[in-house]
């Protein structure tokens, strides 16, 4: 479904952000990339939806593609509804205006991720997480296959992560969409992941179950992070932990 | 709960169609009326109503006189058909020009504070205008030369800015300004080298502008570019609305900016640069009417450019009545629009520093 060959990018002649980057996505898998700020995670995200062109390698996407940014820059003062029906523009060519049917599309992908109330408010007056629901509307509207988010859960308060990783793991389980998303979080990686991509010096690419251990976490983000199973009804549940030695600096305090 | 239902279903209501699009038609051709009524030689509004039936009528080829009974002065007629109604349809045209060419610059950069005049358009077409008339005289050449200028102003304002929809919203309006001052200075070149016998007193009086000069062929030539430059603005409403989004979100929304926001500027200086071939800088206009209009029907362009549309002609025909009523001799509608204009776009500067705007 995706294929990455060798792809690299600098901003600044010659200081790679990233490079010789190869992997590969399945249809109907979810990948989760992870690495510190600055290593090129959104950068690479704009080149799988063809909005940026790389300085080196080959990036080839099968189907449509959706993209569920940040955020949006600037003040957008649209309805709701006229923003997810922005997602069916590229059906409508240059002369043309959405319809009916575009309308129906849009009202159901409202409803497929539960904001179907919110259709007349105005996008600038939302919170940041229905205007984070609203953009992953507008990108199901575009009836895509891929869909790439950007850190969709970072701007977002626990019950409303929650909110969206459900979204994203029903749409790759029951919908066999095809997912990559870009995240600080270890856990969600662990929680909606078939596969994961560490982006920090050599890129490690693999199963987010066995790829997300303590020694690639710790050589990822430079702290160290314990794996821990906890049990939540009945359910055992993956999670991490980062271990931010914070009192150790303080005088006369007993290192942990 | 039941408060927010209430007022959903208010909204959702779609406003009924004809309802809209008949306040829509209502609304320029009652100011028209208005306008051809007004004036140093009032002609009541029935008379103006009776002549207007009266010549359609007689145009389409039926007789009039079973419809509408002459009680009006032949002096009325001359007034109302052959002094005032090319002034005030031309007025019109400029205005709705004007009103839609300004939203549709506003909503591809993203930014209220752009206008016809504000980005350096205007000022481009002033220059265009000038030279045209100092190498070649009036006619087709000054339409030409203003649709070039306005062309070349814009373009030298995107490079100036280098708009990648970054950059901060004043910028691009100080590109303007930098563009315009330049244009400004060009023209006041042009004036100083002209022959003062043959082409300066039509430079000057053409840079003046206004609808004095109104005449039926440079109302068809503003009515023909109008009509193409806004079709093709009012038909692209949809992709003004993806395109105020930035480039990025377009591209990754599948729609290509390059080519549609290409084809826009062409439209807007279209439109521009014919108003001010027929009728000199006319400001304001295209900044504030569709800054007011968003805030009555929304910043959805496809409801937006419509009523901007007509928005625009309503209030520059009005405009222009005022000045040429107000006083003994005629004020240039530059300054009446200016006058009303500048508040506003001062009230507009504070709201947006505020963070405000919309």
């Amino acid at each position: 479904m995706i294929r990455v060959e060798q792809a690299g990018h600098w901003f600044r002649p010659e200081q790679w952000l990233f490079r010789d980057l190869s992997f590969a996505v399945a249809e109907g898998e979810a990948t989760a990339i992870l690495g510190p700020n600055g290593c090129g995670k959104t950068t690479l995200l704009r080149a799988l939806s063809s909005t940026l062109a790389l300085k080196q390698g080959r990036i080839s996407v099968d189907g449509i593609v959706g993209v569920v940014p940040q955020a949006l820059r600037g003040d957008v003062g649209y309805r709701v509804i006229d923003m997810v029906l922005l997602g069916r523009s590229r059906y409508l060519g240059r002369f043309g205006a959405p319809g009916r049917r575009d309308l129906a599309r849009a009202e159901a992908c409202l409803e497929a991720v539960g904001i179907a109330d919110l259709a007349e408010r105005r996008y600038d007056r939302l919170s940041g997480g229905q205007r984070q629901l609203v953009l992953f509307a507008r990108a199901l509207a575009c009836d895509c296959r891929v869909l790439l988010l950007d850190e969709p859960a970072s701007a977002l308060d626990l019950a409303n992560q929650g909110v969206v990783l459900r979204l994203i793991r029903r749409l790759v389980r029951d919908d066999g969409m095809t997912v990559v998303f870009t995240t600080h979080h270890p856990d969600h990686a662990l929680a909606v992941a078939d596969k994961v991509l560490m982006m920090a010096g050599e890129p490690v690419f693999g199963p987010a179950a066995t790829t997300l251990d303590e020694a690639n976490l710790a050589r990822l983000y430079g702290v160290p992070v314990r794996r821990v199973t906890i049990e939540a009804d009945g359910e055992r549940i993956e999670a991490t932990v980062p271990v931010h030695r914070l009192v150790a600096d303080a005088p006369g305090a007993t290192p942990l | 709960m039941s408060t927010l239902d209430a007022t959903m279903l208010q909204q959702r209501r779609p406003i009924a169609a004809p309802l809209a699009i008949g306040a829509l038609v209502l609304l320029p051709v009652a100011t028209a009326m208005l306008c051809l009524s007004a004036g140093r030689y009032q002609v009541p509004a029935g008379h103006v109503f009776g002549i207007l039936l009266h010549d359609v009528l007689r145009l389409l080829g039926l007789d009039p006189t079973a419809v509408v009974t002459a009680t009006w002065t032949p002096t009325e007629r001359i007034v109302v058909t052959t002094v005032r109604l090319p002034r005030v349809l031309m007025a019109g045209f400029a205005g709705a020009g004007l009103a839609l060419s300004g939203a549709v610059l506003q909503g591809m950069f993203r930014n209220p504070l752009v206008g016809p005049q504000t980005i350096g358009a205007a000022s481009g077409a002033s220059l265009g205008g000038v030279v045209a008339i100092l190498l070649f005289g009036f006619g087709l050449p000054v339409h030409l030369g203003a649709f070039g200028g306005a062309a070349l102003a814009l373009a030298a304002v995107l490079i100036v800015h280098r708009g990648d929809g970054v950059s901060p919203v004043l910028t691009l309006v100080l590109a303007g300004v930098v563009v315009g001052a330049f244009c400004s200075a060009l023209v006041g070149f042009v004036t100083f080298i002209a022959d003062p016998e043959v082409r300066l007193p039509g430079i000057v009086f053409w840079l003046l502008g206004s609808f004095a000069a109104a005449s039926w062929p440079n109302l068809a030539l503003l009515t023909a570019c109008t009509l193409v430059g806004g079709g093709v603005m009012l038909a692209m409403r949809w992709r003004v609305n993806v395109l105020s989004l930035g480039d990025e979100e377009a591209r990754s929304l599948g729609v290509a900016p390059g080519r549609d926001r290409v084809i826009l500027l062409a439209a807007t200086c279209l439109a521009i640069s014919a108003q001010v071939a027929v009728s000199g800088t006319i400001g304001w206009v295209g900044l504030v009417i569709p800054n007011l209009v968003r805030m009555v029907v929304g910043a959805d362009h496809r409801r937006l450019l419509p009523v901007s549309a007509v928005a625009g002609a309503a209030f520059l025909m009005a405009a222009d009545t005022l000045a040429r009523d107000l006083s003994a001799a005629e004020i240039p509608v530059g300054i009446v629009t200016a006058i009303v204009g500048t508040p506003v776009f001062a009230w507009l500067l504070r709201r947006h520093a505020r963070g405000q705007a919309a």
